[in-house]
């Protein structure tokens, strides 16, 4: 059982006995390892940083940047920055920023719901019909070779008229960030429902199955893995989504107002901005976080077969 | 039970299975693999089909559960048509691996059948634990399949087939990925369920003492195209056990079968003694 492989003797031995029932214990130790290790990383990297920045500035690396203050700003500057009233006396630029990731939150939320439901069902339709497989996974493809800037303001003509009071604006955003989340949903599901063992079919047919309880006992929960690891890309993509979709609407209220505002201060501030990024790769690794969580809780399957 | 033997020969009603000139085509290669084949299987009789690769065994099998359609003939099953007989859910199927879902823990792989025939929870748990302790496998009910050894994973699949009590049993090289031991233990196994639930079995497998040891009869095809090469009826005591292999007529029909093959499929040699399963390399198919 690779999930307890590195625990002690007497967890394998409780595994190999206790089958399915894992005990609390072995499920929080490796979680503390695996979080103790990405810790780690993130020190490793900051030093990088820090002591590229060191040499750059000692030895006046010119290639492929000039190190400056500017250019790489010391990593506690940027954390610092983050502390700092956002204008004078202003609120805390954290409290601005966060309030900014929770507007987008929002839209990136819904915009991955409905990205997600949507790519899903065209998946399960284009399974059931090779016709329809031939005649649209070229357009699908396709959808996604337009740059969603040039798709975004059109978005927001067609779709913010419709909208009721409560969504108007961010609504908008949803359906553009949509628009990146549907895809790797589709392609990956369609690859899913496709890949139910051939004999498992026919065992479901022995019984008589209609085509619909084929799709619902064996496709559905063959495709899982597939499905979830397209809701890893799909979750940060909706995010990003979020934010492109923000600059059209002119929304100020979301990340992309802040990351615009303090891209033109950046020459006076540069930490500000990456003070900005920070929260914004935070909110991205939250959204995975939570397709990650839900998948160990839905999908169970031999630790070997969990992509 | 007075012995399956008997019970074979008795031929009032319909027969389990009746098959007549039978053919398969594939159009891929415009290969025959079936050709005009014959055979009636009586309620009860225990028959194996044993032959080369691709003498079409399989293929006969999948045509008798309606999940290929023969090229020319008819297949039916207890005197309706094949594809009557799996509306019906006549007929229970086990295929070399167990195809278990991975997502069902054992319980629920047993269920699948009887919630596909609409069963309700409480009906549905009760026939679950028969057969988990028809199998041998209590204490594993909640076990995923990658938890289970391939021995187990098979009575699992074998529980499945049977927990809807077809009359007609479909397996397909069922122990043909196991070890000597495991299968060994499993044809005794097999053997007392299909005396305890009296159905009838057709068993496509690739051993001749297996089949020798299983079988009421014995079924030998040729390849290329798949022919009926001959029928060996096993006059072995029922209830059968280890003493068995022991019996002088055992190797008598172990030489009988190895015959039939060898004359079935003269140009080319088949080697190896009665625990080795024939091996004939794989052409073109």
């Amino acid at each position: 059982m690779a999930s307890s492989g590195g625990a002690s003797p007497g967890g394998a031995s409780a595994a190999a006995i206790g089958g399915s029932v894992r005990s609390r214990r072995e499920s929080v130790v490796p979680a503390l390892r695996s979080a103790g290790l990405s810790a780690l990383v993130l020190a490793v990297l900051c030093v990088v940083w820090e002591a590229y920045k060191w040499i750059g500035e000692r030895f006046e690396i010119r290639w492929p940047f000039p190190v400056n203050e500017r250019t790489m700003p010391h990593v506690y500057d940027m954390v610092g920055q983050l502390f700092e009233p956002s204008r004078r006396n202003g609120p805390l630029l954290i409290d601005v920023l966060l309030d900014a990731a929770v507007f987008t939150a929002r839209e990136a939320a819904v915009g991955f719901l409905l990205g997600a439901s949507v790519g899903f069902l065209i998946a399960v339709a284009l399974s059931e019909s090779r016709l329809l497989q031939r005649g649209f996974l070229p357009y699908i493809v396709a959808s996604q070779t337009v740059p969603i800037l040039a798709i975004a303001p059109m978005v927001v003509v067609w779709v913010n008229p419709k909208l009721p009071e409560s969504l108007a604006g961010w609504g908008a955003v949803a359906v553009i960030s949509a628009y990146l989340t549907f895809f790797p949903v589709a392609i990956n599901t369609l690859r899913g429902l496709q890949s139910a063992d051939p004999r498992a079919v026919e065992l479901l047919r022995s019984y008589a199955a209609s085509r619909w309880a084929i799709l619902w006992k064996l496709r559905v929960p063959a495709s899982f893995p597939f499905l979830f690891s397209a809701l890893k890309i799909a979750a940060p993509a909706a995010v990003v989504g979020a934010i492109i979709g923000e600059l059209p609407s002119s929304i100020q209220d979301g990340l992309a107002g802040a990351i615009l505002n303090f891209n033109q201060y950046y020459s006076s501030s540069p930490p500000s901005l990456w003070a900005t990024n920070i929260v914004a790769a935070g909110l991205g690794i939250a959204f995975f976080a939570v397709v990650a969580l839900g998948e160990k809780v839905l999908v169970r399957r031999a630790p070997e077969n969990v992509a | 039970m007075s012995g399956a033997g008997s019970r074979a020969r008795s031929r009032d009603g319909a027969a389990a299975v009746s098959i007549k000139g039978l053919s398969k085509r594939f159009q891929r290669g415009d290969v025959l693999a079936l050709d005009t084949i014959d055979l009636d299987v009586h309620p009860g009789e225990f028959v194996s089909l044993i032959g080369p690769s691709g003498c079409g065994k399989s293929t006969l099998l999948r045509i008798i559960g309606d999940l290929i359609e023969p090229s020319e003939g008819t297949a039916q099953v207890n005197g309706k048509s094949a594809h009557q007989a799996r509306m019906d859910r006549d007929y229970g199927i086990v295929f070399q691996d167990a195809v278990l879902y991975d997502w069902r823990n054992v319980t629920r792989n047993i269920g699948l059948p009887l919630e596909m025939a609409g069963w309700d929870k409480g009906r549905r748990e009760e026939r679950i634990r028969e057969m988990v302790e028809l199998v041998e496998l209590a204490g594993f009910e909640k076990h995923h399949p990658w938890q289970l050894s391939g021995g187990m994973q098979q009575r699992v699949s074998i529980a499945r087939a049977l927990s809807f009590s077809p009359a007609l049993l479909l397996m397909d090289e069922p122990f043909g990925a196991l070890d000597e031991m495991t299968r060994e233990r499993l044809n005794n196994e097999l053997l007392q369920i299909w005396s305890e639930t009296g159905s009838t079995v057709v068993f496509v497998t690739h051993s001749i003492a297996e089949s020798v040891f299983l079988s009421t009869r014995v079924v030998v095809m040729s390849a290329r195209p798949g022919r009926i090469a001959g029928i060996v009826e096993i006059d072995l005591p029922q209830p059968r056990g280890p003493e068995t292999r022991e019996h002088p007529l055992f190797a008598e029909h172990i030489t009988q079968v190895r015959r039939l093959l060898r004359e079935g499929h003269a140009d080319e040699a088949i080697e190896g003694d009665t625990e080795v399963p024939l091996y004939v390399a794989e052409e073109g198919l």
